[in-house]
Parts: C-alpha cells; sequence; structure tokens
C-alpha cells in the first residue's frame, strides 16, 4: 500500500501497536463486548474507509495519548488551524456557494452565469471546454467534436468580454479551471476588468493554474513540466504586486481523488505540489510571506464522511507546520490553509440518478464539517452529461439547506475532540507526510513525476478499489447492489452549431483585426519565452491585440516544446 | 475454443485526459490472460485505426468522456471499414447519454459499457464475441 500504514483492527479494541487497552476497556470487552460478539458476529472481519485505510471497533481517550490539545488541535483562527482558519468560522461568513458552469459558446454561458448569481449563488467558477484547456482554437482540427462540450469556448479576448457581459468583476470573486494556459486566460481576465474600468487590487478570485496536478493525474498538459513551473512563477510573482486579493493557484487534490487515488495520496500529493511551487518561487526570489498568503487549495468531498472531515483538518494542520517550519513564514496568514471543495464527480452513479442528490449533500456537509472555504456540489446527472439548469439549481439548493436549515453551521469545527476523528486526522496526516518525506527523497515533485511514482500509486489504488467493487466488498447502491429499471432521464445536449458558431467568430476577429500588431506581438512574446522575463506583461499585450489563445499556446510551444507522457498502466 | 491470446488495443481519442477508465480496464484485461496495448491520451481516429492494423488486434475498447464520442466514433469505424478491418470488435465506455447509443451502435459499435460496469462484464463481452467470432469462421 505505498508509505499507507496498516494496522490491525481486528486484534484489539483499537491499534494494538500503539496502546494497550485501559483496564475499563479490558472490562468492557471481556463483560459485553466479547458477549455481544458471540449472539451477533460483526458484519465483516474488517472495516475501512472508501480509501482502504483501516477502522477500528471504537475511539476512546487511550487512543489519544501522546495527542496535545494545545499543539494538535488549538483554536479555531490560531495554529496549527486543525479547527479552522477564522475564529469566527460559519457564525460570521458562511462558504461561498461556488458552481462551476461552462458550456457552448461564451453567451450560453454568460446566460447561465447570470442565472445561479441571480438564484443567490455568491461566486462564480468558470469551466472551459478541453480546447481551451488544451491551447487550441475552436476551429483547429483537434478540436473537432470537443467545442463547448464540457465547458465554454473562449478563443480570444472577444469571447471572454462576452463570457462577463454585465458581470462587474469588481463585486464577484471568480474562480477559473485553467492549467496549461492559465496565464494567458488570466491576462484575458485582467484584459477584461481593465475595459469595465475595475482596478486591479480590488479583483478576487481564484485561477486553479496547477500544473503539477494534470501530470500527475488529469493529464491536460502542453509543456514540459520546467517551463510549465517558469509560467506558475511568473504568475504568483506577477500577482504578488498587482492583484493583491487574487488567488494565483489553486494547489489541487480534486483530479488527483478523481483519478482513483486514496484519501492520504489526496493529501500528500496536493501539499508536496504545493512545496514545490513555493520552492520555484523562492528560487526565484521571492520572499515567502509575500506570497504564500495568496496560495489557495482545492480538495475533493469523497463518500467516506469521516476520513473526508480528518483529511481537511489534517490538511491545515500539516501545512502550517511545512509553512512555519520548512520554510519559515512568520505571516499567520502564509501558516493558514484555505480551500475550496467539490463533492466527488467519481462517485456518481448513472444508475438511480436521483440517489447523487444524497451523495452530494453528505459529501457537501463532509466539506463544510472540514472547514472549506467554498463549495461546488455536483449535478445529479453528471453521470450522463454536464448538468441542466433543473439539475444545477438542486445542487445550489443543496448548499443552501446545508447553511440554513441543517445547524451544521452553529459552531466551529463540531466534531472537534472527537476521539474517532482526532485520531483520524493524526493517521492521515502521518500517512501524508509518509508520502512526503518518499517524494522528498526521490528529489521533488517533477522527478517523481518523471520517475512515474504518483502516477503509479494512483492507478494501483484505483485498480483495487474497482475490484473491491466488482467483488461488492464496497458496496454501491443501485450499482452492485439494489438494482433497477429505470427510464433515462433528461439531459443537457451540446449541439455542433457551437462549433460553427465559434468558426465564424474566430474568423470575423482575424479580419477585423491588425494582424501586424497580433505578429508584433507573438513574436516578443515568444523572444521573451526564449529568454527569462516574467510573461505575463507579454501575454497582456498579445490578448489586448486580440491574439487568439491557439496562436498564444503556439507561440509558447515554439519557445517550450510540448511534453508527451510515458503511459503507465 | 481460441488458442492464441485475445488481442485489445485500449484508446483514448479526443484531447480528454481522463484516463482512469481506460487504465483499470487495460489492466482487468491484461488480468484475464489478454494482450493489451494502450495507446495513451490524445489519439485521432487515423492514429488509432493504424495502431490497431499495426497491432494486428482482435477488439479496439475507446474511452470517452468528453461528449465527443458522436463526432469520433463514426470516424473510427469509416477508416477500420476502408482499411478492410470491419472484423474487428469496437467497444466504447465513459459518459456516454442513452440516447446516443442507438446512432453508435449503427455505426458499427458493437457495445458501449456506461459508469457502473464491472471489469468481468467487460472481460465476459470480449471472450463471447471473439468466441463466436472463431466459431463463425470455421
Amino acid at each position: 500500500m505505498g508509505a499507507e500504514k496498516k494496522r490491525d483492527p481486528s486484534s484489539a479494541l483499537s491499534s494494538a501497536s500503539s496502546r494497550a487497552p485501559s483496564i475499563s476497556e479490558r472490562d468492557w470487552e471481556a463483560h459485553t463486548l466479547k458477549p455481544a460478539l458471540e449472539k451477533s458476529p460483526e458484519r465483516s472481519s474488517s472495516f475501512t474507509t472508501v480509501s482502504g485505510h483501516p477502522i477500528c471497533k471504537l475511539y476512546t481517550p487511550a487512543d489519544l495519548i501522546g495527542w496535545d490539545p494545545g499543539r494538535d488541535l488549538g483554536q479555531p483562527g490560531e495554529p496549527p488551524y486543525t479547527r479552522g482558519i477564522h475564529a469566527t468560522m460559519y457564525r460570521a461568513r458562511l462558504w461561498t456557494m461556488r458552481q462551476f458552469a461552462g458550456f457552448g459558446t461564451a453567451e450560453d454561458t454568460n446566460r447561465r452565469f447570470r442565472y445561479l448569481l441571480s438564484q443567490g449563488q455568491t461566486g462564480l467558477s468558470v469551466a472551459f471546454d478541453l480546447p481551451t484547456l488544451m491551447g487550441y482554437d475552436s476551429d483547429h482540427a483537434l478540436s473537432e467534436g470537443e467545442v463547448g462540450k464540457c465547458g465554454v469556448a473562449i478563443s480570444s479576448l472577444a469571447d471572454m468580454e462576452t463570457l462577463f457581459d454585465q458581470i462587474p468583476l469588481g463585486e464577484v470573486t471568480t474562480s477559473m479551471t485553467i492549467n496549461s494556459p492559465a496565464a494567458p486566460i488570466w491576462a484575458m481576465y485582467l484584459a477584461v476588468a481593465e475595459k469595465q474600468g475595475v482596478d486591479w487590487k480590488k479583483l478576487s478570485g481564484t485561477l486553479q493554474n496547477d500544473i503539477l496536478k494534470e501530470y500527475i493525474a488529469q493529464k491536460e498538459y502542453i509543456y514540459p513540466p520546467e517551463p510549465s513551473l517558469r509560467l506558475v512563477t511568473d504568475t504568483i510573482e506577477f500577482g504578488a504586486r498587482n492583484t493583491p486579493k487574487f488567488n494565483p493557484i489553486s494547489i489541487s487534490g480534486y483530479h488527483i481523488r478523481e483519478a482513483g487515488s486514496t484519501a492520504i495520496q489526496e493529501l500528500a500529493f496536493t501539499l508536496r505540489d504545493g512545496i514545490e511551487y513555493v520552492e520555484h518561487c523562492l528560487q526565484r526570489g521571492l520572499l515567502i510571506d509575500d506570497f504564500a498568503p495568496r496560495l489557495s487549495f482545492f480538495f475533493n468531498a469523497h463518500n467516506d464522511f469521516f476520513e473526508e472531515i480528518a483529511k481537511y483538518r489534517a490538511a491545515r494542520r500539516l501545512w502550517y507546520r511545512v509553512m512555519r517550519d520548512r520554510f519559515g513564514a512568520k505571516n499567520p496568514r502564509s501558516w493558514a490553509l484555505r480551500f475550496h471543495t467539490q463533492t466527488a464527480g467519481c462517485s456518481l452513479t448513472a444508475q438511480q440518478p436521483y440517489n447523487n442528490v444524497v451523495r452530494t449533500a453528505l459529501q457537501a456537509m463532509a466539506a463544510v464539517l472540514g472547514g472549506t472555504q467554498s463549495l461546488h456540489t455536483n449535478s445529479l446527472d453528471e453521470a450522463w452529461a454536464l448538468p441542466t439548469e433543473a439539475a444545477a439549481t438542486i445542487a445550489l439548493r443543496t448548499q443552501q439547506i446545508l447553511a440554513y436549515e441543517t445547524g451544521v453551521t452553529n459552531t466551529a469545527d463540531p466534531l472537534g475532540g472527537s476521539y474517532f476523528v482526532e485520531k483520524l486526522t493524526d493517521e492521515i496526516g502521518d500517512g501524508a507526510c509518509e508520502y512526503i518525506a518518499k517524494i522528498d527523497a526521490l528529489g521533488g515533485m517533477v522527478s517523481a513525476i518523471e520517475h512515474g511514482y504518483p502516477q503509479r500509486e494512483i492507478a494501483d489504488a484505483s485498480y483495487r478499489y474497482q475490484i473491491e467493487v466488482d467483488r461488492k466488498e464496497k458496496v454501491i447502491v443501485g450499482v452492485n447492489e439494489y438494482l433497477t429499471e429505470e427510464k433515462p432521464i433528461e439531459i443537457l445536449q451540446i449541439n455542433e452549431s457551437v462549433a460553427r458558431r465559434q468558426s465564424g467568430r474566430l474568423r470575423d476577429l482575424r479580419s477585423q483585426r491588425s494582424n501586424a500588431e497580433v505578429d508584433r506581438r507573438l513574436t516578443s512574446l515568444r523572444k521573451a519565452a526564449e529568454g527569462r522575463e516574467n510573461l505575463m506583461p507579454f501575454l497582456f499585450e498579445a490578448v489586448k491585440a486580440y491574439a487568439t489563445l491557439g496562436e498564444i499556446c503556439d507561440a509558447l510551444r515554439a519557445a517550450f516544446g510540448a511534453y508527451e507522457e510515458a503511459a503507465i498502466t | 475454443m481460441h488458442d492464441k491470446k485475445i488481442r485489445v488495443l485500449i484508446a483514448k481519442p479526443g484531447l480528454d485526459g481522463h484516463d482512469r477508465g481506460a487504465k483499470v480496464i487495460a489492466r482487468a484485461l491484461r488480468d484475464a490472460g489478454m494482450e493489451v496495448i494502450y495507446t495513451g491520451l490524445r489519439q485521432t481516429p487515423e492514429m488509432i485505426a493504424s495502431a490497431a492494423l499495426q497491432e494486428d488486434v482482435d477488439v479496439i475498447g475507446l474511452s470517452i468522456l468528453s461528449g465527443a464520442h458522436n463526432t469520433l466514433c463514426p470516424r473510427l469505424m469509416e477508416l477500420l471499414r476502408t482499411k478492410g478491418m470491419d472484423d474487428v470488435t469496437v467497444l466504447i465506455g465513459g459518459i456516454i447519454p442513452e440516447a446516443d447509443i442507438p446512432a453508435l451502435k449503427q455505426a458499427g459499435i458493437a457495445e458501449v459499457f456506461l459508469p457502473g460496469t464491472t471489469t468481468q462484464a467487460i472481460v465476459d463481452f470480449i471472450r463471447q464475441r471473439i468466441a463466436k467470432a472463431a466459431r463463425s469462421e470455421t
């Protein structure tokens, strides 16, 4: 199991290796537990989380010997931030309800954005289509069949202007899920803000911009790791100087988990990616406390309720220790790990899709009990297609019910002090530390990726899980148990007219702009890419001349080359 | 019965990089005793058809989660026909709306496996299909 430790939960009440049972527990085992087990044996010889982490039959104070609440728990808003990064948590301000949306053309998505904002959504989150994510224009040969399918098609500043039409960028916060072409897309966003007359210093939002997890899990990379990391460092440096309220990166475990990792792997690889970015910024000459406060994170909310809560709590505590001890950060804002959560897309079932509403609600509750800063809840139909407006509305309502009806927001870290949750938080943190040490020993994350190490660990975990599901060792309701005959549900269809409309727009753009100006900007961008300057100002000038995303990414391809992975199966 | 190993090409067409399903299937088919070749990411239908020809496969398994199946699958089937490879069994797995399935089968796709399919069901389907093809040859 890689660096994950197994303990034997069956041999004793709790972890046999970490402690002996107390006298009262021994009494309980002998007088109460033993006869109960004789009468009704346990349902399984072992109980594990969805990640395969062993869980004991009971947790007691004896599990927390060595656990120091002053050191390991603290208070909300104080180190080590196990209980949350704000003193008031959700009593002062709820999390941001940020539904990821994007499909078709910029007009289509602009309409969905304005609808979601009118329904009480508090932040925007842009999903881009695959050509955009891969740095191709909508009319590129490889874009055929993909335009507007997984998200919105954005090929130039003109599309970006349409996407945010009538949406005041000084008043909303916008998250953009884009990685390899993150820098040019962000330049387009900054250009729209400038056209709207919004001061960049007031802009708030998040660029995903996490290229390492692309090599590890999601595979939407264009360039090799080193020039990609240079682009990331350029955006962080540019942001530290020009956009003090904008998160230039969202270091993401979400996709690692979706690729089939365990919770411990998700946590470990994400934090180790964070360490890699910090090291690159320090090598650039940035001071830790000048950029670390704007690093943000993004985690998955999977099915195993307590494992997820423990993961978020462990994440905050570990990052605090990394920032303070490994990097010597002094600013408390550098220590506090802020994160977005999305419920697990891979947990959604195509069968009995209405069950997904329940799964998503429980996953979202784990995220809230784990202290998330913003949340996306998936829609019930996403194992079939992008969500319909009706399905997306239920997903948003789920968050509103959590926020206003369940009472889970009334106190900070409601599960703090639970023997089980604290023990599990420790174990997940320890498991992640072992992985981080292993990656350090491999020479860092880029080197580990080149060795295929995280990719192989994830592939192994994902195959193990599939076998457990196939053998019904893990039950999925409606899939391997409790099956019924069903009728198809209504789903969102994206037709091919989107691609035609986009191609038409691009043709118009290329005939209306100054192509000489575009060529000049692209040439200076390529030259800068061959040197060492920060590329953000060059990208900004290129997008303002209406150079297309494909043209910009091609200029960078010419300077950086393209990446091909050695596939691991 | 078949005395040689069943040869399968697992392919990821289109721009999508979500390869969890493709990798799990590749490993499951290999564990079931088949010879599996995985193309890696971002293969055009042309690249998949030539790889299938070169590797002399019995089965092509496509994994598509991006919604591009209606464009990519008919093109691949057309290419296989022009190369005289009509006898290759082509399967798809991924995020495929039910409404699209009849047209995909019409285009020659042997089966569409939706999320939640067990790896055993896919292994069984391939074995039965290849055994049937072998019987009809003799």
